[in-house]
């Protein structure tokens, strides 16, 4: 059935979901009050949420149907990115339901078996539902085998149903495959939404816009032209309240894993054939393969723990002195690492991906640091400071791109080349209408769309890249200490000096 | 604020240039130039709703206000750069005396280079806004039907005079009510075989939804009058019975449809400035409102 209202020519009408509910899990959350309600609100009053939507609050709460739409309510008025509008609040609210049960009570599921059917008939949902899994992931198998024992996970016919879980997925490559199986043991893979909300980003999706829409930047995307490329995500914040998360996880679970081999793959990967989903993780996943470690990983990493020290002015503690965190732990807070890609367009040029708490400020950034020209036709007094030309997407804050490169001084009276910097401002320019990557994938999942969603071979990908590191660096003992406030440990800088390169300051 | 009195193009030119450097930030990521033609009942409306969308859209804002009763022939300009009103450059000008015919030579040196332009006449606006010495520059024209004193024979003024390129703030208006009738259509409704769209008097809106409905479902659609405000109802007959979207506080609508419980939808009405950051989202001919203009006609 076409819809006689919708033409492709038409483009001034917004894609908006068809008939749906959430349901979620683990409403008193950070993520679930920071992020998604929010992000449902926003997507509401943008009028792209359909009139009966529903969303259904599950938790181990004493609570009505009023109890958890104040809740919704009050996470709303605090993190939206909208104004708050009252009539786009009453749409809302009159969809808001609260079922009350442990994750591991089967009644509880019956409860919402039936809330679920009742919106179904009353605010007309017909059948489509979404379970949002924002818990920790030691509880997908019990609440995805409710699921289906209950038989919440079948859909009708001409009805969906759909699940959403969000990073970490899994800790190493046998977890991974692990919860691959339970999820995919109750939803096909078509209906598993994985949320790594960095895809999310309009800056991200806009590296390959401006890859491959533009004319000046493909023919010296190579290693004839680029040094190496340098993938830092900076956080100037510490474990804060995460420490049960955290510890035994550390830098390379959290981060690099999934955010900067992302970032890596779609700054490195060939052209798509097209936008397609299929097309565009087709080549990610080639890129993932092509990578290679280093032979020698303790020569060509870096790991460390912050400890005690100022933080732009504040006294901040130590890692190690964390509340809840073992004075013992081994538990990397900055991890660096050389990658290769083993194919024509990048043989020869390190990749070097970082990330680290408590550095010096908030900041993710992919750059691509170019070769020096072959020979300079100037005193090497006038080129003394000069660098080497670089492309910089500012992933956050600050989203843009810069260009660096060498001009003129002017008013010296021999010619004088220095650094300059051209600035492409993306956040300050599109503030007001950036959506959150949130309202992006949120609405992706009711819509059914999933470019933006990792696979879980790209998941399992990333594991297998980074295991055996994880398994070196678990023999190594304590991480090397860096102070609070600065860049992170000395041993990253040796790990590039090495290769006659240089950090770039973010 | 800068005010510059018995001034030239260039030089307004050269003046938000200095003021870019003197804010530290010569060059600035402008994506267009809108040129707002009005007098000066609409242009402080219409200025502020523009700059308001430049933060969607950065922008240079050049409005051109004519004032042709002026016993001199000069150029005043008052210039606007950043700020806190957001990233935009505005130089508000007025074309007093002779120059009031020649808008033209002032608006040729403030242009952006190599950048979109658009043109936007918050009032009254020419017949043919692309043979307009304004227009002639801008890919997008924009006009608002609903400000002329006889909107419905302005809208069939727009037909007439259409170029693509062309696009009225009476459609944008619509657009809300558009996403929710098709947002409704993506389930299985079946032929509608009448449609009526009711609203205030004088509301070019009315026939634009009326006529682009008639035309997608292939139904006769009419025009119906009560008190508003704007739009207030859209009335389907399909073969499961009556679909109903009834919204008589311009803020929240009530859908009433077979097989479905009632529901309520937010279809606010939206301020200028939302309208005008529609209208600069796409910049490429707008092929539905032509297509739409076109059904007019049946609309009896």
């Amino acid at each position: 059935m076409t819809n006689p209202l919708r033409d492709p020519l038409d483009r001034r009408l917004p894609r908006v979901a068809g008939p749906c509910g959430v349901v979620l899990f683990g409403v008193t959350g950070d993520l679930a009050r920071k992020k998604v309600m929010p992000a449902i609100y926003d997507l509401a009053n943008r009028g792209l949420l359909p009139p009966g939507f529903a969303l259904v609050g599950f938790a181990r709460r004493d609570w009505e149907d009023e109890d958890f739409a104040q809740i919704v309510h009050d996470a709303v008025r605090e993190h939206s990115r909208t104004p708050f509008s009252e009539d786009t609040w009453r749409q809302l609210s009159e969809g808001i339901r609260f079922v009350s049960g442990e994750l591991a009570d089967p009644a509880a599921y019956e409860e919402l078996s039936r809330v679920v059917a009742d919106l179904d008939l009353t605010r007309g949902t017909n059948g489509n539902h979404a379970f949002y899994l924002s818990i920790p992931p030691g509880l997908f198998p019990v609440v995805l085998e409710h699921l289906k024992t209950s038989g919440l996970a079948t859909s009708a016919p001409g009805a969906w149903r759909r699940v959403v879980i969000e990073k970490p997925f899994g800790h190493d490559l046998a977890s991974a495959e692990e919860l691959n199986q339970v999820v995919g043991d109750v939803f096909p893979s078509g209906s598993v939404f994985r949320i790594d909300h960095y895809l999310g980003k309009e800056t991200v999706q806009n590296i390959l816009a401006v890859r491959f829409a533009n004319a000046m930047y493909e023919p010296i995307w190579n290693s004839n032209y680029v040094d190496n490329v340098q993938i830092t995500m900076a956080e100037d914040i510490g474990i804060g309240g995460r420490a049960g998360y955290y510890d035994g996880i550390g830098a390379a679970r959290d981060v690099m894993q999934n955010h900067l081999l992302q970032l890596l793959a779609l700054t490195a990967m060939e052209e798509p054939l097209s936008f397609s989903p299929d097309d565009v993780r087709a080549e990610k996943e080639k890129v993932l393969r092509a990578i290679r470690l280093p032979k020698n990983i303790d020569l060509h990493s870096s790991r460390g723990q912050y400890t005690a020290g100022w933080q732009g002015g504040i006294p901040v503690k130590g890692y190690l002195e964390e509340d809840g965190i073992s004075p013992e732990s081994t538990t990397e807070t900055f991890a660096a690492l050389r990658l290769d890609i083993d194919n024509r367009r990048w043989a020869g040029v390190p990749f070097y991906l970082r990330t680290g708490k408590r550095l010096g400020r908030r900041v993710t950034e992919v750059a691509v640091v170019f070769k020096r020209v072959p020979h300079l036709p100037f005193e090497s007094t006038a080129v003394e400071e000069l660098g080497n030309n670089a492309f910089v997407f500012r992933i956050q804050p600050d989203e843009g791109i810069t260009v660096r490169f060498g001009s003129k001084v002017p008013n010296t009276s021999s010619i004088e080349v220095r650094d300059v910097t051209m600035d492409f401002q993306y956040g300050e320019s599109f503030v007001d209408s950036s959506p959150e990557a949130y309202e992006r994938l949120i609405l992706d999942v009711l819509l059914g769309d999933p470019p933006l969603f990792p696979r879980h071979e790209e998941v399992e990908l990333g594991w297998r890249i980074l295991d055996p590191v994880l398994d070196r660096w678990s023999e190594q003992g304590q991480p090397d200490q860096y102070v609070s406030g600065g860049w992170g440990p000395h041993s990253q800088y040796d790990m590039v000096n090495l290769d006659g390169r240089v950090w770039r300051r973010p | 604020m800068i005010r510059l009195e018995d001034t030239s193009g260039g030089a307004v030119s050269a003046a938000i240039a200095a003021e870019r450097r003197r804010m530290g930030s010569p060059t600035t990521g402008m994506v267009l130039t809108l040129l707002i033609m009005a007098d000066e009942d609409s242009q402080s409306d219409a200025t502020s709703a523009a700059v308001t969308a430049a933060r969607q859209h950065p922008m240079r804002i050049v409005t051109l206000v004519p004032r042709p009763e002026s016993t001199v022939t000069r150029l005043d300009a008052e210039i606007q750069v950043g700020g806190d009103q957001g990233p935009g450059e505005v130089a508000v000008l007025r074309l007093r005396g002779q120059l009031a015919e020649h808008a033209n030579s002032v608006a040729v040196p403030l242009l952006l280079p190599d950048t979109p332009i658009v043109a936007y006449w918050p009032g009254a606006s020419p017949s043919v806004p692309s043979d307009d010495l304004i227009g002639r520059h801008a890919q997008r024209r924009i006009t608002d039907a609903a400000a002329a004193a006889d909107p419905i024979s302005e809208l069939h003024a727009r037909k007439s005079g259409y170029i693509p390129g062309d696009t009225d703030l009476a459609w944008a208006r619509i657009t809300p009510w558009r996403s929710v009738l098709a947002s409704m259509f993506d389930q299985n409704v079946g032929q509608v075989s009448a449609i009526i769209v009711s609203g205030e008097h004088a509301n070019p809106s009315l026939p634009l939804l009326a006529a682009w409905l008639g035309a997608a479902l292939g139904a006769p659609s009419e025009v119906r009058v009560d008190d508003g405000p704007g739009v207030t109802s859209v009335f389907l007959t399909t073969p499961d019975g009556n679909i109903t979207i009834q919204r008589s506080d311009s803020r929240t609508a009530t859908l009433i449809r077979p097989g479905f419980p009632d529901s309520t939808v937010a279809i606010p009405r939206r301020d200028l400035a939302a309208l005008l950051s529609e209208e600069l989202r796409r910049l490429d001919p707008d092929d539905t409102y032509a297509s739409t203009l076109d059904a007019l006609d049946t609309i009896p």
